[in-house]
């Protein structure tokens, strides 16, 4: 994890950017390094020059909102664009690539469609490539955030690029030394073919391979393969790290070995954003089995032991005077009605046409990942080690210099593969906290906050409240009008780094903008439904929140998929023929009718059993989503069956996309029908998987089938990793609804508290 | 301080512990065994699920005492050297896994069930309540089914 090579990345960054100029690759072009380093070392500028605006083809046109034309993805590659991070591979004497990753791992299956994309280019077989997650990179500015579907995007062209190069060199080196020339050479699963069947492996090249000085490479060394030649990219392939999974090898950041590293627990205040006014026992506390140290820091008191369950039996045993919270007293009845009255108006008059007008409630909803937040911190009068599973390590990094009062370059964060995200490793809580303890307490910790915590305090997609009407006439959608009020996303993580991150704690403009831009860039309506708007409105709220896997999406669009419906009934349609007529484009409808024809949609069903539909376009990609509920008993709902096409333009790895697609279904079956968080004087009840309905797998259906659509010509890949929501949020809502003869508005739909809550 | 001695993954192994300590952060704090995660401490998501002379157990809420004199097989325990257990082996095969935190657990909770039921309807599968915030559970599904007819 650690071992990063400072030495070629100064070097390479160092370089200049004149020469022969940049390349382009389809809209985007890169700079490609040979670095000075003793075997085959290669680099890539991750930002791209020019992104071009994608085109919005309307029959009957909605003017094209703001995602049409430029998505949050978009405007992270643009806002990557003047950094000089590069991307570094490097090829050892064991013919081993070795790459960088400047992301994180949460089980999106990143590590394994990049070093797909690295074997594709370097004609080597996938296992010979290492896929490593770098450390925070302050140099990379905004190109070392992990989120916003944007990974593959992001990565897809200089990953290639860099790939290329090396295998250009190699091939050069070995024509070089036989004295040919490089286009009679071939390479074959990592080995250099010449005249004559004579071979050379990358293991023997690489040192020979290598640059004495870093120079910028022209661009016929660096040019991609055809992707019409591609042999593993598009096909499906297993994770690189599915063997160390199923072992039990695999490490998350508790499963480190860090010499030294006491296990540390946090006893946290009653309500959220408590603060501790004093501790009433700590002699006590002190005197138990196993317990180092307790010390109180600003989330709480933290208890460090020689065993977690010792630490845990120290912090329960704890006495604490806590300071009020940033929400005291307040409940989701209050949070409501300020989301009703946060709502933006409607403005297109009722009166003149038919119309459709709906009111949706989404409760708050915890990410809980299974690991829940956690990190290793080694704090020193004059610098400090942090590892921990981190989407946004650089201000992560920033954070914690400036907390510890040390230079930026004195503080090492690492960054870990993380036992799920969905949004929640954004942010930095317990890298923070865990530097905060190790400071105080004098001795490196290892910091795991208790699933009570983690799903209390811990981060949350944000309750909203959702205002739609449609009008319509003659068989037309005439307006669409979408109002959302949203209890405050936390953006405070900014781009990835300091700058943008102090920006959106600025009180005026600040989170409530990022707001906006995020909501615009990805929200959007892929109907043909004539005005169409939708606006936001912020409840500011100071509870922990984070963007939520698909952010706005999967509530704005679920519940927009769910009118789609209702107008469909309205005005007499099917509601697959309905969409067909409204969406935009062809492609569209290919995902749509691919689920109607192989989930045979209009299939007789018995009484209580219905199928859904729905449809969702985010990030340049689209998916459609059929399913099967049965709804005998409304109250214990089961999706029997789910169907789902997905179109992503080009598919690196399709076995990684349809497991991102069952998660997304997973996530919508809890989300819709169970899965919420009740906020009750100033905190949330659920405490854990037994009061949080998560799905298990008695709630999810025994009988899925997900249609990777092909790649489309000229295509590079969209995002992935969040369109799987929405989608799956409409369809089983409609199902939902036919099934039960119901209009459902609030989700979940059965939520009562059927739990006695863990004490405060 | 009372000893306890007991096997884990066929060596024996003497702690010093209170008898109440969970078995959990014993193989995890003392004996650096890791594969059997912390997801909840109160088995309600089954991430630590590991063997205890056969049985699937929850080591989170079994007292270290109660392992005394007993063999604990954790998921670092199931393959025979380098030759993976036929569970390992679909799931591999079904690549279940996506962030993988859960899988230790919901794969000894599936080899157990295989043990006692060699062709588990679906309703068996169901049974299983190991949570996978990842949702991967029909490719856990579909694994216990390759896996039942590869155990043949």
């Amino acid at each position: 994890m650690a071992g990063a090579d400072a030495e070629a990345d100064a070097e390479a960054g160092g370089t200049g950017t004149d020469g022969n100029g940049p390349r382009e690759h389809g809209r985007r072009r890169f700079l490609t390094y040979l670095v000075a380093a003793p075997t085959l070392a290669v680099a890539t500028s991750i930002g791209s020059e020019s992104a071009a605006p994608s085109k919005a083809r309307a029959a009957v046109p909605s003017p094209p909102a703001p995602a049409d034309i430029l998505d949050l993805g978009d405007v992270l590659i643009l806002a990557g664009k003047p950094t000089s991070g590069l991307l570094v591979l490097k090829i050892d004497e064991e013919g081993t690539v070795h790459f960088r990753l400047p992301r994180e791992e949460v089980g999106q299956g990143l590590t394994t469609a990049v070093a797909m994309l690295v074997a594709e280019e370097l004609d080597t077989p996938l296992a010979n490539v290492r896929v490593q997650l770098d450390d925070a990179r302050p140099e990379l500015l905004f190109n070392q955030l992990t989120g916003s579907s944007n990974s593959i995007r992001s990565l897809y062209g200089p990953v290639r690029h860099t790939a290329a190069a090396a295998r250009a060199r190699m091939v050069a080196t070995a024509a070089r030394e036989w004295d040919v020339r490089p286009e009679d050479l071939s390479v074959r699963e990592g080995v250099v073919v010449g005249p004559g069947g004579r071979k050379a492996s990358y293991a023997s090249l690489t040192s020979a391979a290598a640059g004495e000085r870093t120079e910028e490479l022209s661009g016929e060394l660096t040019a991609t393969k055809p992707e019409s030649d591609h042999s593993l990219v598009g096909v499906p392939t297993s994770r690189i790290d599915a063997r160390a999974i199923v072992t039990g090898q695999q490490e998350y950041t508790l499963d480190l070995d860090v010499p030294g590293a006491k296990p540390a627990m946090v006893r946290r205040p009653p309500t959220l954003g408590g603060t501790v006014k004093s501790v009433r026992n700590e002699a006590q506390v002190r005197g138990m089995p196993g317990v180092l140290d307790v010390v109180a820091v600003e989330t709480g008191v933290a208890v460090v032991a020689e065993t977690f369950g010792q630490a845990l039996d120290g912090k329960d045993a704890l006495k604490v005077d806590w300071g009020r919270g940033t929400v005291d007293g307040l409940s989701d009845d209050g949070i409501r009605k300020k989301l009703r009255a946060a709502t933006p108006p409607l403005v297109v008059p009722p009166v003149l046409t038919d119309h459709t007008d709906a009111e949706f409630d989404f409760a708050f909803v915890s990410h809980a990942p299974l690991e829940s937040n956690s990190a290793v911190a080694d704090v020193r009068g004059d610098r400090a080690t942090i590892w921990s599973g981190l989407k946004s390590p650089i201000v992560a990094q920033q954070t914690i210099a400036a907390e510890l009062g040390l230079p930026q370059e004195k503080v090492t964060v690492h960054v870990v593969q993380g036992g799920g995200s969905f949004g929640r490793r954004l942010f930095f809580d317990a890298a923070l906290e865990a530097a905060r303890i190790s400071k105080k307490s004098r001795r490196p910790v290892r910091l795991m906050w208790s699933r009570i915590d983690d799903m209390r305090h811990g981060r949350m997609r944000p309750a909203t409240h959702h205002k739609i009407r449609a009008t319509h006439s003659l068989g037309n959608v005439i307006s669409f009008e979408h109002r959302v009020a949203a209890v405050e996303t936390d953006f405070r993580h900014g781009l990835g780094e300091i700058l943008t991150a102090n920006a959106s704690k600025l009180p005026v403009a600040g989170n409530a903008t990022l707001a906006q831009s995020l909501f615009l860039t990805t929200v959007k309506s892929p109907y043909n439904f004539g005005v169409t708007t939708q606006l936001l409105g912020e409840v500011p709220l100071r509870m922990p929140t984070a963007s939520w896997r698909s952010v706005y999406s999967a509530n704005t669009r679920g519940a927009e998929e769910i009118v789609v419906d209702e107008l469909a009934e309205k005005m007499d349609k099917d509601p697959v023929e309905f969409r067909r007529s409204f969406l935009k484009s062809a492609r569209q409808r290919a995902v749509l009718d691919k689920v109607a024809e192989d989930g045979e949609w209009g299939r007789k069903l018995p009484e209580g059993f219905a199928q859904g539909v729905g449809f969702h376009e985010e990030y340049k990609s689209r998916t459609a989503c059929l399913v099967e509920i049965d709804a005998r008993d409304p109250k214990e709902p089961r999706v029997t069956k789910a169907v789902i096409a997905v179109d992503v333009g080009r598919p690196v790895n399709p076995r990684g996309l349809e497991a991102q697609m069952l998660g997304g279904l997973t996530d919508a079956i809890s989300t819709t029908l169970r899965a919420g968080l009740h906020i009750e004087d100033g905190l949330p009840l659920e405490g854990s998987y037994s009061q949080f309905h998560y799905a298990r797998q008695n709630d999810s259906p025994r009988d899925v089938a997900v249609h990777v659509m092909p790649a489309e010509e000229g295509a590079e890949p969209g995002g992935a990793g969040e369109l799987g929501v929405p989608a799956a949020v409409g369809a089983i809502a409609n199902a939902y609804a036919r099934a039960t003869g119901t209009r459902p508005r609030s989700f979940p739909v059965n939520f009562d508290v059927d739990f006695d809550p863990f004490p405060r | 301080m009372p000893t306890h001695t007991f096997s884990v993954n066929g060596k024996s192994v003497t702690v010093d512990a209170l008898d109440d300590m969970p078995l959990l952060w014993v193989l995890r704090d003392m004996l650096g065994v890791r594969g059997p995660k912390y997801g909840c401490g109160i088995d309600v998501c089954k991430a630590c699920t590991s063997h205890l002379d056969g049985r699937a157990v929850n080591p989170c809420v079994v007292p270290v005492s109660e392992a005394d004199g007993g063999d604990v097989t954790t998921i670092e325990g199931l393959a025979d050297g380098d030759t993976l257990h036929p569970v390992q082996e679909a799931w591999l095969e079904e690549d279940v896994a996506q962030c993988g935190y859960c899988q230790p657990g919901q794969i000894m909770a599936a080899v157990a069930l295989l043990r006692e039921t060699k062709n588990p309807s679906d309703e068996d599968i169901d049974a299983i309540a190991n949570v996978c915030r990842c949702g991967t559970y029909f490719r856990i599904r579909e694994a216990i089914k390759k896996a039942a007819s590869m155990m043949g």
